[in-house]
């Protein structure tokens, strides 16, 4: 495991690497991104499916990796790094790029609780104040403009980053879901984690 | 010069952290613990922006700062009884008691949010005329004569100023599938069918583009 670990650093910090032309840059860059999302961009459990992604949500995270605004543990070991060389004109190439590609569902969370995740995304819980995922995320969890599509991400992401919000990172992020995710259960997450992963 | 402007900016912020409390006082009396309706509030805001200025999710989420406490009230009633169809809002409705929605339409009555723009500014002055003089030719009234010329609202009439052009875009569109859905039960939203059938998308864009600018 620290192995894998110290080899996607060492990767991250080879992808940050300059290119000498233009033309170069791109094929370079998405191989660059490829390496860790994989070839089709369809993600792992680390890093997270670029397929079919919102193209300003992909453009808006690369520039908060330069930033330093997104600033959880993968973000800073590997994306910092990643994202440092990359100006904002290859950022918008990228994203673009990667939100064109056609995305598989991860389907790799729990079966079980796919429908207590999928009642809670649509209608949160009024009792507890949960607000829906759906009316910002859409209501196949599609995503819009800069808000990620999230249908079909990995469970083990999607439940990092749920937990993340709650342990206070990224809290920069303009947005309403540091006030959300921090007030999600250990069984919300886990539901909303496992429905999420098998969204088409 | 500018000390005075200082002074009076801060004079403003203290007018308004006082009504705020002044109107969390009120709020106070409702049948809830106020922790529980401080909670309560916070989850209208997560959607309806931390100073109810709206938001756009992948739906536009309305703005409620400034909003006439008469509509809310009556709005989240009609969510509760299907009259107007939202299965978001019936949700987030129907465990709200009615001490409840007086109080939490005191407190977005309250909130003076500047308008969050985005709206093609190249519409707003077709917009103002509409809003204005109406469109005699297609039976369209002067938006402002019941709305206010400042489009503040009155009562169950709501105050569209700030409002999110998008949002009303979307309701004006789709008036007669999303209000007064219970035919035996007709309510205040039946005013606005007929001109928002007589008006064109163009005139809806237009007037809405103008509205979301006002303060």
């Amino acid at each position: 495991m620290k192995l894998v670990g110290s080899i996607m650093a060492v990767l991250a910090l080879v992808a940050s690497a300059v290119p000498s032309s233009a033309g170069e840059l791109e094929t370079v860059s998405i191989r660059n991104c490829t390496w860790c999302h994989g070839t089709s961009a369809q993600g792992f459990a680390t890093a997270p499916r670029l397929a079919a992604q919102r193209h300003q949500y992909i453009e808006n995270q690369l520039l908060s990796f330069r930033q330093h605004t997104r600033d959880n543990p993968f973000s800073r070991q590997y994306m910092w790094g990643a994202a440092a060389n990359v100006d904002p004109g290859t950022a918008r190439n990228l994203a673009s790029y990667f939100s064109t590609l056609p995305a598989k569902a991860a389907d790799d969370g729990d079966r079980e609780l796919a429908a207590a995740g999928r009642t809670l995304y649509e209608n949160g819980n009024p009792e507890s104040n949960t607000v829906s995922c759906a009316v910002c995320h859409g209501p196949n969890a599609e995503g819009i403009r800069e808000i990620p599509r999230l249908g079909g991400l990995s469970y083990y992401y999607l439940k990092r980053k749920l937990k993340q919000w709650g342990e206070g990172y990224h809290a920069a992020a303009e947005s309403p879901m540091p006030q959300i995710a921090s007030k999600l259960s250990p069984d919300q997450i886990e539901a909303l984690a496992s429905y999420l992963s098998f969204v088409r | 010069m500018k000390a005075v402007s200082l002074r009076c900016a801060l004079q403003a912020i203290l007018a308004i952290v006082f009504s705020a409390a002044a109107l969390a006082e009120d709020a106070g009396r409702a049948d809830m613990p106020r922790g529980a309706l401080q909670a309560k509030i916070e989850y209208c805001k997560t959607c309806h922006g931390l100073s109810g200025q709206g938001y756009r999710g992948f739906f536009p989420i309305p703005r409620l700062a400034g909003q006439q406490t008469e509509y809310i009230e009556n709005q989240l009633r009609a969510f509760i009884e299907r009259r107007r169809e939202n299965s978001y809002m019936y949700n987030v409705a129907h465990v709200l008691s009615p001490a409840t929605r007086t109080a939490l339409a005191a407190h977005f009555r309250g909130l003076d949010a500047k308008p969050l723009g985005g709206a093609p500014r190249g519409l707003v002055a077709a917009g103002r005329k509409i809003y204005e003089d109406g469109d005699p030719e297609t039976n369209v009234p002067a938006c402002m004569a019941c709305h206010g010329p400042e489009a503040k609202g009155q009562e169950a009439i709501p105050r569209l100023a700030g409002q999110l052009h998008d949002y009303l875009f979307n309701k004006l569109m789709n008036w007669s599938k999303e209000r007064g859905q219970i035919p035996s039960r007709p309510d205040i939203s039946a005013i606005m069918l007929p001109t928002s059938h007589n008006l064109t998308k163009s005139q809806i864009a237009a007037v809405a583009a103008y509205v979301s600018y006002l303060q």
